[in-house]
């Protein structure tokens, strides 16, 4: 296990050194005709996922409540931004507390409960808390505030936020406490395949970037996102799986074309991730938030193709690779 | 008796200043912390519109929606402004329990008696006095904490502070977001991200009517919200 994990640490530093060297060339050419702006998003980018790297790659030394904690906060603060962006009103204050407070820390509280032994996990708990009990919560709460006015909408924009900001984002430190069937094989560390994932959400989102830009004609829908294409998302996603496919020996996959699956996966489910979130800024209009947070914008554009491929992944290696 | 008294004044002086020293280090650090938890609460970006930072005498008026207004702007300044600006408050509120006191005294705040205001004693001269040379001051011209969107009249303090002072730079500051983060009446804040917006200074034109420059200042922050 030990020697898969430099491996896959090798192969990541490796790329994103790269990345970065091609991202300076980019940075220092005038005469490609490229878009600076575009270059710039490219750099920053880069410079987060270096940090994010560390970061779970800081969780295999010491321990997963690091992990469930940085997730935590990640989650916390991207709340933060995407309530920002929401117009809330007044009535919305006490039930915004609580969501704060109460429902994102004890998300995060009962994900590091969690036990790959059967029957001391908490999945079953930490699986409906937002979307049943949040649910439950969020909409008395703001009725007891006495405020109607567009209420239906109000609670929605809540829950919205807290399902894609906390719940959806929890499932990534939730795999850290899978059972992976193949348990005594090597490679099937949930600390490995927590790495895999995010590495692949990554490299998935720097892919269709990549090739959007180089052959990208059929945008999908100019009023949304004007840089996402066709070709992009599609060759994006191909080869996300092909590199998934030649990294399976760091997965708890057993064949390659599993890998491959998998990888094909996360990468639609980011896809669809960034289109959303682009969906949401858009109907709150670039003007309305853009001065608010300048200077620190982004960590939910950053983290918005996490949220949307966690839960997929983390069903789908639960039921097809778990032995539970 | 005159021994006694000598006497008691030493002991007063050997008693008092480590006294002093450890309220001082209290006050350093409740403003440290205060400022910290304001930042990492109001999560404020900090922009700096056609101004920059600078020690020299200035008058920042901002807009006020919530309690932690003062320690927002405060915070937001670079630390070698802050030792040399003061915020104006109400004495009345500030010295109420030992807590707020405590608060006014870590942030060096200019108290201001409300209900005592005489002829000879105007709080305009009390707070030129108490900036002598050298302190900048933050004022709230709204005279009180808004409930919603919008910013209510300026008070006529900031123009004749400005006409007793005329050398005085009069900063806008605007600060977004605030009433959503901890509105009139509650306790509990909601960590949103917030705002705070410094622009180019005005100064009072040469015979500009009161109403005029009240409007102006109050537009002035007003435009800070869209920039």
């Amino acid at each position: 296990m030990v020697i898969q994990i430099w491996l896959l640490i090798g192969v990541v530093v490796g790329l994103l050194t790269i990345a970065t060297a091609i991202g300076q060339v980019l940075k220092r050419q005038s005469d490609l005709n490229l878009n600076p702006a575009a270059v710039a998003t490219f750099n920053t980018r880069l410079r987060a996922w270096w940090i994010i790297c560390c970061l779970v790659a800081l969780a295999f030394v010491v321990s997963p409540w690091i992990t469930v904690v940085l997730f935590g906060f990640l989650s916390f603060w991207a709340l933060r931004e995407f309530i920002t962006l929401t117009p809330t009103r007044p009535g919305d204050h006490r039930a915004l507390f609580w969501v704060f407070f109460l429902f994102t820390p004890m998300q995060y509280f009962l994900v590091g409960m969690d036990s790959p032994q059967p029957g001391l996990g908490t999945y079953e708990l930490y699986s409906i808390a937002i979307p049943v009990y949040g649910f439950l919560f969020i909409p008395a709460r703001v009725a007891i505030a006495g405020d109607f006015k567009r209420f239906l909408e109000r609670i929605a924009k809540i829950q919205c936020g807290l399902l894609v900001c906390v719940y959806f984002l929890s499932f990534a430190p939730a795999m850290l406490f899978l059972n992976l069937e193949s348990a005594e094989d090597s490679a099937a560390s949930p600390e490995l395949l927590l790495f895999f994932f995010v590495v692949m959400v990554l490299f998935s989102d720097a892919m269709q970037f990549v090739w959007g830009r180089a052959y990208g004609k059929h945008v999908i829908a100019p009023s949304i996102n004007a840089t996402r294409t066709w070709e992009g998302m599609i060759c994006g996603a191909v080869t996300t799986a092909l590199v998934g496919m030649a990294l399976y020996w760091a997965t708890p996959f057993p064949s390659p074309w599993q890998a491959a699956l998998m990888s094909l996966i996360i990468s639609v489910m980011a896809f669809a991730g960034g289109m959303t979130m682009s969906a949401i800024k858009r109907d709150r209009g670039v003007k309305d938030y853009g001065t608010l947070v300048e200077g620190h914008s982004g960590l939910l554009d950053r983290i918005d193709s996490i949220c949307f491929a966690a839960p997929v992944f983390y069903h789908v290696t639960r039921y097809f690779f778990t032995a539970s | 008796m005159p021994r006694f008294e000598s006497n008691r004044r030493n002991i007063a002086r050997i008693v008092f200043r480590p006294a002093n020293r450890r309220d001082t280090i209290r006050s350093m650090i409740t403003e440290f912390l205060l400022s910290k938890t304001a930042r990492f609460l109001g999560g404020s970006s900090i922009r700096w519109v056609d101004c920059q930072p600078d020690t020299c005498q200035r008058v920042y008026f901002a807009n006020h929606t919530s309690h932690l207004d003062v320690v927002l702007v405060w915070s937001a300044l670079p630390h070698s402004v802050r030792k040399l600006t003061r915020p104006v408050a109400a004495k009345d509120y500030w010295t109420g329990g030992w807590i707020r006191r405590h608060l006014a005294k870590a942030y060096n705040a200019l108290l201001i008696d409300r209900n005592e205001i005489k002829v000879h004693q105007s709080p305009i001269d009390l707070i030129l006095r108490e900036i002598g040379n050298t302190y900048s001051v933050i004022i709230f011209p709204e005279g009180g904490r808004r409930s919603g969107e919008g910013i209510g009249e300026f008070k006529s303090g900031l123009y004749y502070l400005s006409r007793k002072k005329p050398e005085l730079e009069l900063v806008p500051v605007h600060i977004d977001n605030m009433n959503r983060i901890l509105p009139r009446g509650e306790f509990l804040p909601v960590p949103l991200l917030s705002c705070i917006t410094f622009g180019p200074p005005i100064w009072l034109e040469n015979g500009e009517p009161k109403i005029d420059f009240l409007n102006r200042a109050r537009e002035a922050v007003r435009q800070l919200k869209e920039v």
